[in-house]
């Protein structure tokens, strides 16, 4: 039997007369990178959500490293938008949650401060957010996410809110960032590429009340460089497909 | 001589220009009107009469300028600490709010010609009345300040901080308060004008000292350039006070004025 990091069980949300979420079940590997891709709306937000916190399910379960999820949550979150405080430099957004675990300042800076050159952001540590670009806001974000030291990252649309060009540099460094690391992470998403470019498996979803519809692999080696390769853009198009159509299944 | 002063003079003036222009030229209308009209100075003194007049009872108005700074900063400061311990327990307590603000709004409602007397009856001339009364002016706005600059923290750091496992406290602490600074501030400089306002009026009322009895005197004495003296002095301390928060905002929110530089 393979080791789950984490596993949904016919997991199931609603909202007073909101259906958001019908039947979820998924799985992540540790080290896996994995994306739910769905439609707007479909109530993917609304797993991490679930996940972090202390919502309650109407039905299913969740077990994370086999135990059910319950007090402590062991995942880093970024949210859609970076979410950086404004009134605090870069290195004092990053050592966030470090500070919320209890740990000093000073510890925390120091324990963060090595990490800034790989982020792109080595010099910028006592910079406003106001002052940096949006690329590297989100890049100081994940850094915020990735000093936690969770066992696991979930990344709501971390590129969302970036121009393409912007979009398509992250990607490719957080895929670089990918193979350097052992992360394990679920991505939510709507962007195809993107999900198949950073990806081991991706879960489809359906629209609301959300199901998963497919969940395919990616079998593309690593380390990817190029975002459209041949075969890349051949899952995509099967993708897109199963997306525009939903009924009919591949 | 380097070349950026002349442009950071230019700059300045860019700033206050407007300002100075507006105001100098309706002084200076005031002035050829008192001059020219044959107006009786006991109706309309002009400008160059009050600013001489001030300059004369200097020593007189300095002495009742004090006790209204006492007043209107001891009276600020009990409306800054009772706005922030309300503002705090409504933050935590949401039902308190719908108990506390009918009160309050209420409060808002109390015509000060009304009030001030009523006050300063029950609690003498002395400071304490002239302090309650600025509170009372400043207290309300200070509060929906606080309690709106809350209201207004960004969802997702909320959301981000609550996965990070921080208690309702730290979120308070980190993300909450530091949100309502914007809101503070604004509120902080529309209740200092209130707050000079509110001392005097209360010195109106009944006081040994204070720029409001000094008006009072110089009206009952067919003085309009005392009270106009009196005036300039107040309107000059509300001035000061304006910018001494403006001043404090820069200090304490030094982020703030960041945005519209170049970015990298």
């Amino acid at each position: 039997m393979t080791h789950n990091r984490l596993e949904l069980r016919h997991v199931s949300k609603r909202f007073g007369e909101l259906d958001v979420l019908g039947d979820i079940s998924l799985t992540v590997r540790p080290g896996e990178f994995v994306s739910i891709l769905g439609p707007s709306g479909a109530g993917k937000s609304t797993i991490f959500k679930l996940l972090t916190s202390s919502l309650q399910l109407d039905g299913g379960e969740i077990a994370f490293d086999g135990a059910p999820l319950r007090g402590q949550r062991p995942f880093a979150f970024m949210p859609q938008h970076d979410a950086l405080m404004p009134w605090r430099r870069i290195i004092d957004n990053a050592t966030l949650g470090l500070e919320v675990q209890g740990m000093s300042r000073s510890e925390a800076r120091a324990r963060v401060q090595p990490l800034f050159a790989e982020f792109g952001l080595d010099g910028f540590e006592q910079h406003y957010p106001a002052q940096l670009s949006g690329g590297m806001r989100q890049r100081a974000a994940l850094l915020r996410t990735i000093s936690q030291q969770s066992s696991m990252l979930l990344l709501d649309e971390p590129f969302g809110a970036l121009d393409a060009l912007t979009r398509a540099g992250m990607q490719r460094w957080l895929q670089s960032m990918w193979e350097h690391h052992n992360w394990t992470a679920l991505l939510i998403t709507h962007d195809v590429r993107e999900a198949v470019f950073l990806s081991d498996r991706i879960y489809v979803l359906t629209a609301r009340p959300a199901r998963v519809l497919t969940e395919i692999t990616v079998p593309l080696p690593r380390p990817r460089r190029d975002l459209a390769s041949p075969a890349a853009s051949a899952i995509e198009a099967k993708l897109l497909q199963t997306l525009l159509n939903p009924d009919q299944r591949t | 001589m380097s070349k950026s002063h002349p442009r950071a003079f230019a700059s300045a003036f860019g700033h206050i220009g407007p300002a100075l222009l507006s105001v100098g030229s309706l002084i200076l209308a005031w002035e050829l009107y008192a001059q020219f009209s044959g107006i009786s100075p006991t109706t309309l003194p002009a400008p160059s009469r009050v600013l001489a007049q001030a300059l004369q009872h200097r020593a007189a108005l300095f002495e009742n300028t004090l006790p209204t700074i006492s007043a209107t900063l001891l009276g600020f400061s009990c409306s800054l600490i009772a706005a922030f311990v309300f503002s705090v327990l409504i933050d935590f307590f949401k039902p308190l709010r719908r108990a506390l603000f009918p009160v309050f709004i209420i409060s808002q409602t109390l015509p000060l010609v009304a009030i001030a007397p009523l006050i300063v009856l029950w609690f003498g001339f002395g400071l304490t009345p002239k302090i309650m009364l600025v509170a009372l002016v400043t207290f309300f706005p200070m509060l929906v300040a606080l309690v709106q600059g809350y209201a207004a923290t960004d969802d997702d750091i909320e959301a981000l901080l609550a996965s990070m496992g921080a208690s309702r406290v730290r979120i308070f602490l980190l993300a909450r308060l530091p949100s309502s600074l914007p809101y503070f501030f604004a509120g902080l400089r529309i209740s200092i004008t209130y707050a000079v306002v509110g001392a005097i009026f209360a010195e109106y009322a009944g006081a040994a000292k204070g720029l409001g009895i000094y008006i009072l005197n110089a009206k009952n004495n067919f003085r309009p350039d005392l009270v106009l003296a009196a005036v300039l002095v107040s309107a000059t301390l509300t001035l000061v006070l304006f910018g001494t928060t403006i001043l404090i905002q820069r200090l304490a929110m030094p982020w703030e004025r960041l945005g519209e530089k170049a970015r990298p």
